[in-house]
């Protein structure tokens, strides 16, 4: 008896809880998957864009922007990003409804969708600026100032010189932002969006089978994590070509 | 198991001391005064305009909170170490039977989430307990009841995973130079371990450290879904009771704040006692 109730129901009844039609729950956990994934996607894309502006500004702004931008990278990372989601995501939002309702506004209802995104972005823009600002600074100077001489534009510069050429020395740590993203929504369970982690756990409280779906939910991760690995070691091959491997090079 | 590593530990806080000097040159230019006059309103209209008289109500429940998020980051950071330890040994130096198994523990522990981690085993193993009679009948059972050992071993778990990839980035960086001439003065290979290996892998790693002890403590909150009353969740509790949605949340804020810094000092000065020459 001991030997077969490792999990609660029997084992064939393992397929049927995870199966995605109406009985069982795969269904649900596959939607929180896919609401887990845009989340991510798009939190990543937005850490990607304030990262840009965010290095740029600490690099070649002015004295306050870069202070500015050292004060957002330093309280991000230091404030739990739990606590940087709920006050961001009830005050945030309150905020937004306040302010319309002052210009004479109707109030809006903010999509969990949306307001995870900007969030985690928000999070992931911090974290993107120190990896963007490290690669920027590892492009070998004279390319910079060769194309300055040029007399190219700041954003022809950029496009066609510094994107370029830092790419290969950003991958890596974008590859741990994109995983820590794919990872981060988790965090979003805690207010309430129903994403992979929250659904997996209304299956588990409603079949009482906490292991099998908390199991199931973990294997899911990982198989982004895993999958994400192969594809990123593919584009780091595509943006190190002409350049020396990463072990001939240590 | 491809070659890449899964995630390449960040470095939060540079704990090296700053190198280049240009940027010493004050803290009192123009600008930065203007900044901290803004600053300091910021923090002084806060703290008179917002309500603050629920502080000395909660103010006991408050230091609870505080003991309880720091002894389980450094109860979880220590153990978590000394697991991370083998975990890099066996990954950089050990026969296959120890370093496989050593490496898809990490893996599965750096691609799932903390979250789901501690959920699964606080609801998972924790209704699995129960069926077993002799897990009942046992002295541990008083302690399987509580909340506290499924986040302490979640948490230990999870940075042992984390500390594990880098104590192997470690160990291998050790010049094989050192190991040889430690055994070529006739060291027996605990010594070696003991003295050479290990002392140099930790300097190494210090940098990772201090940055994934700053990631342990921005973890510590999700203890507070399991029920543990750590900081978190008692800013949560003066959340319900008060109705004020700002408040708490700015003090726990301000709360992280202050012992990331002290995380961040505490490991300048042992970087500091360290005499770095390296070659």
């Amino acid at each position: 008896m001991a030997d077969t109730s490792i999990i609660p129901a029997a084992l064939s009844g393992i397929f049927e809880l995870l199966s995605p039609n109406p009985p069982g729950w795969g269904g649900n956990l596959l939607r929180g998957l896919a609401h887990s994934l845009q989340i991510a996607l798009g939190s990543f894309g937005m850490g990607l864009v304030i990262g840009t502006l965010g290095a740029y500004g600490k690099l070649y702004g002015g004295p306050v922007v870069r202070d500015l931008a050292a004060i957002y990278t330093t309280l991000v990372r230091a404030i739990p990003e739990l606590v940087l989601i709920l006050l961001l995501y009830y005050a945030g939002t309150d905020l937004i409804n306040r302010v319309l309702e002052g210009m004479g506004y109707q109030r809006v209802d903010i999509s969990g969708l949306v307001a995870g995104i900007v969030v985690l972005g928000f999070v992931q823009g911090a974290y993107a600026t120190e990896v963007l600002r490290g690669a920027i600074k590892s492009i070998p100077q004279g390319e910079v100032e060769a194309a300055r001489a040029y007399g190219m534009s700041p954003s022809l510069m950029m496009r066609r010189i510094t994107l370029p050429a830092m790419l290969p020395h950003a991958l890596p740590g974008l590859a741990n932002l994109w995983l820590i993203s794919t990872k981060d929504t988790s965090l979003l369970a805690v207010v309430g969006f129903a994403e992979l982690t929250l659904e997996t756990r209304q299956a588990a409280g409603a079949t009482k089978a906490y292991f099998l779906f908390y199991v199931a939910a973990g294997a899911l991760y990982l198989f982004i994590t895993l999958f994400s690995n192969a594809i990123i070691g593919r584009v780091e091959i595509w943006a190190r070509r002409g350049m020396p491997s990463v072990k001939e090079a240590r | 198991m491809s070659e890449t590593p899964i995630e390449v530990p960040i470095e939060t806080f540079p704990i090296h001391k700053e190198k280049d000097s240009s940027r010493k040159a004050g803290l009192l230019q123009p600008h930065r005064i203007v900044l901290a006059l803004i600053g300091s309103a910021l923090v002084g209209s806060t703290v008179y305009f917002m309500r603050w008289d629920w502080l000395h109500n909660y103010g006991d429940l408050i230091m609870q909170g505080l003991w309880r998020t720091i002894w389980i980051l450094i109860a979880t950071v220590v153990l978590g170490f000394l697991l991370a330890v083998p975990l890099g040994l066996a990954q950089a130096s050990g026969p296959a039977i120890l370093a496989v198994p050593a490496r898809v523990f990490c893996t599965i522990i750096r691609g799932t989430p903390l979250l789901i981690q501690l959920w699964l085993l606080y609801y998972g193993l924790g209704s699995l307990f129960p069926q077993y009679p002799w897990i009942r009948g046992s002295e541990l059972w008083p302690y399987l009841r509580q909340a506290w050992p499924y986040a302490v071993l979640a948490l230990t778990l999870s940075y042992a995973g984390y500390e594990g990839e880098v104590m192997r980035g470690a160990f291998a960086s050790v010049p094989k130079g050192q190991l040889e001439a430690a055994r070529a003065f006739g060291m027996r290979r605990f010594t070696i371990f003991r003295r050479i290996w290990l002392p140099q892998a930790i300097h190494r790693a210090l940098p990772t450290l201090a940055g994934e002890a700053v990631l342990q403590l921005k973890s510590t909150p999700l203890v507070a879904t399991i029920t543990v009353v750590d900081l978190y969740s008692v800013a949560s509790r003066v959340r319900q009771d008060t109705f004020l949605t700002y408040e708490p949340l700015l003090l726990l804020a301000a709360g992280y704040l202050v012992i990331t810094g002290i995380i961040v000092f505490l490991f300048r000065r042992v970087e500091r006692l360290i005499p770095s020459k390296l070659g």
